[in-house]
């Protein structure tokens, strides 16, 4: 192994804690995504070279991650995973803003998600990488991202039963009454 | 937003209506639901990245330090 520079270990631990979030989301299990990125680091240390200077390490470590779980991983995807979804076992506490339903029925339907949509809007909703960069990690056009995500953020109003999504459908008064203690 | 307030709200639902759905809520989803989902999307995160660096990471990087010293 080349040797590291202070400056590249930095970078890397301060990507650590956002590869763990997208780790989980993929895997669906905290100790089996803290293995996933274990592997990651010592795949991109093992390839450091291969890392330009001058760019987004936090981008390049997310590819790195995302392809050795798409290889060694996605067969055994999920065989484990607690009834709640895959960030239930990592919740401590929950900012208390949220009520407690809420935030435990967003999990539900997040993890209800199609892998490619839920990959998508964790990229661009929560780990803040740009379109562009989201397409790079997933190997997949700018379009496939916006729509990934576009279709992502439409099914986890209609799980939640977010009113004001649509006007049709005989379900809609339905809905309406089920939201209703949402504002 | 602006095909939110159209007449004709309480159409009934047909095949057509049933297969372009995913495409016409897409168009449908307000500022306020988007800012709610994505709201709630960086809570779930955030709780994860809050918990910072585990030991082991940063046990991993020290020891891969400590291998580089004996070269």
């Amino acid at each position: 192994m080349p040797p590291i520079d202070e400056s590249v270990k930095q970078a890397v631990l301060n990507a650590v804690p956002s590869l763990r979030a997208f780790a989980i989301s993929l895997c669906g299990n905290v100790d089996r995504a803290d293995d996933l990125v274990q592997e990651t680091l010592l795949r991109a240390l093992a390839n450091i070279n291969s890392f330009q200077p001058g760019t987004n390490m936090s981008a390049w470590l997310f590819t790195i991650l995302r392809n050795h779980f798409r290889s060694e991983y996605r067969k055994r995807r999920r065989e484990v995973e607690d009834a709640d979804g895959s960030y239930a076992d990592t919740l401590k506490s929950h900012p208390e803003q949220h009520g407690r339903m809420e935030f435990t029925e967003f999990k539900t339907a997040l993890n209800q998600l199609p892998a490619d949509q839920r990959e998508a809007l964790i990229l661009v909703g929560a780990s803040g990488f740009s379109y562009e960069e989201a397409a790079n990690i997933c190997g997949c056009a700018v379009g496939t991202i916006k729509s990934r995500v576009n279709r992502a953020r439409t099914r986890l109003a209609e799980l939640m039963s977010i009113d004001g999504i649509d006007d049709f459908g005989p379900d809609h008064t339905t809905r309406a009454v089920l939201a209703g203690n949402d504002r | 937003m602006d095909d939110q307030n159209k007449p004709g709200g309480a159409r009934k639902p047909n095949v057509e209506a049933v297969s372009s759905r995913s495409k016409k809520q897409t168009a449908k989803l307000s500022r306020d639901v988007q800012a709610k989902l994505g709201q709630q999307l960086r809570a779930v995160y955030d709780d994860v990245v809050s918990q910072g660096v585990p030991d082991r990471f940063a046990e991993l990087l020290s020891r891969l330090d400590d291998n580089k010293d004996k070269h």
